[in-house]
């Protein structure tokens, strides 16, 4: 996932002058995550810029750089900190588009690893897919696969609004078939993991694969075939292939990391409600990540996290009595 | 003392000046006619810096400010009625209703905005400088702000940020004494504010920031340094409003005297009277002055009684810049949920209440609208003696209207 990360950046900073990235430790640390490994090389320090530990202003640059006419690719090392660049990024970067009618854009792309499991405890292991979510003038990316990870960040460098690119830290190291072009990936176009008639499953980043794992035990131990549905972006979101899932399976299960309250899955299950109750045979489920601050002990962890058996679960009791 | 220049531009910085004060005074009574709502921030006595400062700028130069900032739109070419239509929410406004008195923003001059956070400017001023730099363009950003936002986080970092990366920029603390209505000494420990960015590379400088031309020189010569030195520097500019922080605001923090005393500097008046003993102009340019200050402000008035309500199907426009048919925003307004992008066809439920919910921006009259900062929503209910309280601090005028 990292050098496909890396490759979407650099292809885009040779294909387009005005691409730049800027972020704390981006370049001569090539990246905590080291994700911009070899792009300060390439490119140079005009292009590839190591900030100051300042996040809302490192954010705040990278709204008035894409005003002034640049791309700007503005990397805050976690999720996490971007708690200090709400201001720009909620009141500033969303908002002005709107609030000054539209005499202003801000192409930006914030790019922000986040999520649990690496024992990095309360304030280095959210996920905030549904905080930006809720912020109309927002995009929001939330890739799960490399070849989709390259594709999302090319088109959110190449769209004209500012990009919330949500990363998670577990998947740097998916492997997957990254094509080798220009591809771009529309965003609000989910990809249906798996096809199945009896229940939706509907996961995010790491859970998407998550997802995938319950429906495989699914299938090879209670003969239910789940459809496997990763929106890949939240914002905009393709609901009508959600939807169209439902129709047919009428049974819903939504896996997110975050909290429950407010959620991604609470989200969404309003809207199936909303649009597609007459189908439903069961309450949507959702499967979230305990309502607690992120603990450290592993044990403590790993429980607060959802788990393949969380899902299976879920699944099941969205089927409870049919099958 | 900086020495007069020609006739014409002494003509130009005093018409700039009487213009905005005409314009601020006027934008008041039409607030508490309530044709104006929201909050309402008067620059009323801060003419000087704000046009010594435009004068010397160029046309591709950016300027970003604060929420007090109709003055800075005009003084850059801004024509005054469409800042008026803002200030009524109309759609010929600058930002077609949307922004409001603390969101003016002109593009086309290169006016960046008008923020409602204080400080919130900074970094962007960065960035857009940032943006001149990258593309090898000669533009500098001028970022002004008030002596408030000094103390706030993005200061430091923008600071940091400008010198650390050689951006063409130029910081202008308008010191108008008071963040909002903590005075300076009650809210910065280093009063003097030019010295607050120097730990930061940047070094600053303290102006008379009534007299328009002190600001001139010292403001071309800020712009100079950013342009061809790539040297950021900060200037600060002594000035005051005559006029509350806001219409909401008692003035229970200063004497009147206090604001007396600077009334004696006005910059309109003190330049006016120096171009006359000087012989730079008449009496008879004064008077016109004022005259056509008068009439461009009523023109501006009329034209944005004139200018039409946004329409309700525009509710979702420039929210996003769309792609193709992508959608983006979920209207949930009704029991007929539907596309934010498609509100002009929004289902007739949705039509029906986006209607009745319009219906509540009807005032009963010309009468004073309740004052946001101070007033509760009588319908939803006031208690009492939160209202005496009130009541106490509100200005006599105000109450005389029964306003509190």
């Amino acid at each position: 996932m990292r050098e496909a990360l890396r490759d979407a950046m650099a292809e885009e900073m040779r294909r387009d002058e005005a691409v730049l990235v800027m972020g704390e430790d981006v370049a001569v640390f090539q990246g905590a995550f080291k994700v911009t490994e070899g792009l300060l090389g390439e490119f140079g320090e005009r292009r590839v810029r190591d900030t100051p530990i300042s996040e809302n202003t490192i954010v705040g640059a990278g709204v008035g750089a894409a005003m002034g006419g640049l791309r700007p690719v503005v990397e805050l090392m976690t999720v996490n900190f971007s708690l200090l660049a709400l201001d720009q990024i909620i009141n500033h970067a969303a908002a002005i588009p709107y609030m000054f009618n539209g005499q202003a854009r801000v192409p930006m792309v914030v790019r922000m690893p986040g999520g649990g499991g690496h024992q990095l405890g309360p304030t280095h292991s959210h996920s905030f897919e549904a905080l930006f979510l809720q912020v109309p003038g927002l995009l929001v990316a939330c890739p799960s696969t490399p070849a989709d990870g390259k594709a999302l960040l090319k088109t959110a460098i190449r769209d004209d609004n500012p990009v919330i690119f949500i990363e998670h830290e577990s998947l740097y190291g998916a492997r997957g078939e990254v094509p080798d072009n220009d591809e771009t990936l529309r965003f609000g176009e989910a990809a249906v993991r798996r096809e199945g008639g009896d229940v939706t499953i509907v996961g995010i980043l790491k859970m998407a694969h998550t997802a995938a794992d319950a429906a495989q035990t699914l299938a090879d131990e209670h003969g239910v075939e789940a459809e496997v549905i990763d929106p890949r972006t939240l914002r905009p979101l393709d609901l009508d292939t959600i939807l169209e899932s439902v129709r047919k399976t009428n049974r819903a299960v939504i896996v997110e990391e975050g909290w429950p309250h407010g959620g991604v899955g609470a989200n969404l299950a309003t809207l199936i409600t909303e649009q597609a109750f007459d189908y439903l045979d069961a309450p949507v489920q959702r499967v979230t990540g305990a309502d607690v601050h992120m603990p450290y002990s592993r044990r403590l962890e790993q429980a607060a996290i959802p788990h393949e058996e969380h899902v299976v679960k879920a699944a099941l009791a969205a089927l409870e009595g049919s099958i | 003392m900086a020495d007069l220049p020609d006739a014409s531009t002494s003509y130009e910085l005093l018409a700039r000046m009487a213009l905005i004060r005409r314009f601020e005074e006027e934008a008041g009574r039409q607030y508490q006619r309530a044709k104006a709502g929201g909050f309402l921030h008067l620059a009323i006595g801060e003419e000087a810096t704000i046009v010594g400062t435009t004068s010397v700028m160029r046309e591709e130069d950016y300027l970003i400010g604060t929420y007090r900032t109709h003055g800075h739109a005009i003084a850059r070419g801004t024509d005054p009625k469409r800042v008026m239509a803002e200030l009524f929410g109309r759609v010929d406004g600058t930002s077609g209703g949307r922004g409001g008195s603390m969101h003016i923003f002109d593009a086309e001059r290169r006016f960046m905005g008008g923020y409602g956070i204080v400080g919130g400017n900074l970094p962007i001023a960065a960035g857009l400088a940032l943006s001149s730099d990258f593309k090898g363009e000669d533009a500098v950003t001028v970022c002004m702000f008030g002596d408030g936002a000094s103390n706030a986080g993005n200061f430091g970092e923008t600071m940091n940020l400008a010198a650390l990366w050689s951006l063409p920029i130029l910081f202008l603390v308008e010191n108008n004494l008071y963040g909002m209505g903590t005075a300076v000494e009650r809210h910065s420990a280093q009063t003097d504010l030019s010295a607050k960015a120097e730990g930061y590379g940047i070094p600053g400088r303290r102006i008379d920031g009534m007299d328009v031309l002190a600001v001139r020189e010292s403001v071309a010569e800020g712009v100079r340094l950013a342009r061809e030195e790539r040297r950021p520097t900060l200037i600060e500019a002594f000035t005051y409003r005559y006029r509350g922080h806001s219409a909401a605001d008692p003035e229970v923090y200063r004497e009147r005297e206090e604001v007396e005393e600077w009334r004696q500097k006005d910059p309109i008046e003190s330049f006016g009277r120096r171009c006359i003993e000087a012989g730079v102009l008449g009496e008879r340019e004064l008077q016109e002055v004022r005259d056509k200050a008068e009439a461009t402000v009523l023109a501006a008035v009329e034209f944005a009684e004139a200018s039409e309500e946004p329409p309700l199907d525009t509710l979702y426009e420039n929210l996003y810049v769309l792609d193709s048919d992508a959608w983006y925003a979920v209207d949930e307004r009704s029991p007929e949920p539907h596309r934010g992008e498609h509100e002009s066809e929004m289902p007739d439920a949705a039509r029906e209440l986006a209607e009745a919910g319009a219906a509540y921006a009807e005032q009963p009259d010309d009468g004073p609208r309740p004052n946001p900062a101070v007033d509760g929503d009588a319908e939803l209910g006031v208690e009492p003696e939160v209202a005496e309280e009130v009541e106490d601090i509100v200005p006599p005028a105000q109450q005389r209207r029964g306003e509190s």
